[in-house]
């Protein structure tokens, strides 16, 4: 009953943590946009934490660079699980049009699981709502 | 029998307290939606990420010192529950006649767990807001003793549950201009006291990750957001209790909490983060000068 409960809870109260792997921008703005009025996801539960330690869910935008990719598998190991990850933009998905890049050091799935992707250049935050909604359906 | 009903009281503080604060967060983050033109959190969003954390991995990180980064929060919630437990017993049970300077001291502890929160983290943000935390707590205690002085000199009594039935018999602490001043210095300093907006440089989201307590997760995060939330309920219980005459009306004291409470909710959200050499000046200039013409005011009977 406490672990359904548990369960239950995380599924109301995602903390984000948002973190570039050499983006533009363009996505992560877009991911801020989701806290505004129009928009508020703080209405489900989610919130942008400022640490990884305290985050449920890791937003990972752009390519992953080669300098990046130590960084994302420390990050990836230090978030508290049970813990998932995002792939937010088609940098994250695919690799996009950098994906012959001379720093690219492949999509985010080849450096750590992804549970959710969410395509788009930049997604719009329906988008990434719509994207949160099946992470939250995914959970078991 | 004493010891069972001392343990009683304590075990009734945490969960009143704890609910009552819990429900205040909640009310804090709803207003400041509201007042930022979004809808906000349902009602039962602080439970859900309290019962969230509680079941999350706990990291401990490699350079921390392990049993004071977990005593750090515990610490913090006892001392709390205990203030609050002797605001209970002071009003109902036992009468302290030095009640006043233990609630002083018990209100120290929260923020020193932080400071020993951050330092032993072993993470250079926490040592960074350890440090902030450290000179905010200088900064703000001068004024909030100040203020917490000025009914004693007025009444001429440390005991809190005395002080409420002289209320009772002349006029509540806030009808006096001193009294009304000495709220407002105390108000100011205890919102530095749980690092409400103006005063959070030691947990600046946007500078230091999340500061003092960076690297906190799981259980002890939860521990250590508990603890916010019953110094939130205890403290604001408190200045109702010592500026606008108690709990005695149960309706008329619960408005007066919520009162309260939306004027904190207020000054955070109407003032931008201060430095911390801005708040040093702030508090020992305009707040300690106040506090001490509080104090002169309640001298002179005013």
């Amino acid at each position: 009953m406490v672990l359904s409960l548990r369960k239950k809870a995380l599924k109301k109260s995602l903390f984000v943590f948002h973190l570039s792997t050499g983006s533009c921008n363009n996505c992560d703005i877009e991911i801020l946009d989701c806290l505004t009025p129009r928009f508020d996801i703080e209405r489900f539960g989610i919130t942008l934490a400022g640490s990884v330690k305290h985050a449920d869910v890791l937003l990972v935008t752009g390519i992953g660079t080669l300098k990046n990719i130590e960084r994302v598998k420390k990050l990836y190991q230090q978030m508290p699980k049970p813990g998932f990850v995002v792939a937010i933009g088609s940098c994250a998905c695919t690799g996009g049009m950098f994906r012959d890049g001379y720093t690219m050091a492949g999509p985010l799935d080849k450096i750590i699981p992804v549970d959710v992707y969410i395509p788009g250049c930049p997604p719009k935050p329906e988008a990434m709502i719509a994207g949160i909604v099946k992470l939250l359906n995914s959970i078991k | 029998m004493a010891i069972i009903k001392i343990f009683g009281i304590v075990a009734g503080s945490f969960f009143i307290f704890g609910l009552i604060g819990i429900m205040s967060g909640w009310f804090d983050r709803k207003l400041t939606a509201r007042i930022q033109w979004r809808v906000g959190p349902p009602w039962w969003q602080n439970f859900a990420d309290f019962i969230k954390l509680t079941g999350k991995e706990t990291v401990i990180p490699e350079g921390a010192n392990q049993f004071l980064f977990l005593a750090a929060p515990v610490a913090g919630i006892v001392a709390t529950v205990v203030t609050g437990a002797i605001l209970i017993s002071g009003s109902f049970f036992y009468p302290l006649k030095w009640d006043l300077i233990i609630i002083i001291y018990l209100l120290m502890i929260p923020s020193i767990s932080i400071v020993i929160a951050g330092a032993s983290s072993g993470n250079v943000l926490a040592s960074v807001g350890a440090g902030r935390e450290l000179k905010l707590f200088l900064s703000y205690e001068l004024p909030f003793i100040l203020a917490l002085l000025v009914p004693v000199v007025k009444f001429g009594t440390t005991e809190v549950a005395e002080i409420v039935k002289l209320q009772h018999i002349y006029r509540i602490n806030l009808g006096y201009l001193s009294g009304f001043i000495a709220f407002f210095v105390g108000i100011i300093a205890f919102m530095g006291k749980i690092g409400y907006v103006p005063f959070d440089v030691s947990e600046a989201e946007t500078e230091l990750a999340a500061g003092t307590i960076v690297e906190y997760s799981g259980l002890s995060l939860a521990l250590f957001k508990l603890m916010k939330w019953i110094l939130l309920s205890v403290g604001i219980s408190f200045f109702v209790i010592y500026f606008m005459g108690g709990f005695s009306n149960p309706v008329v004291g619960i408005l007066k909490y919520i009162l309260v409470l939306i004027l904190i909710v207020l000054i955070k959200n109407t003032n931008p983060r201060l430095r911390i050499d801005q708040i040093l000046k702030f508090s020992w200039g305009w707040l300690t000068m106040f506090g001490l013409f509080a104090i002169v005011l309640a001298a002179l009977g005013c």
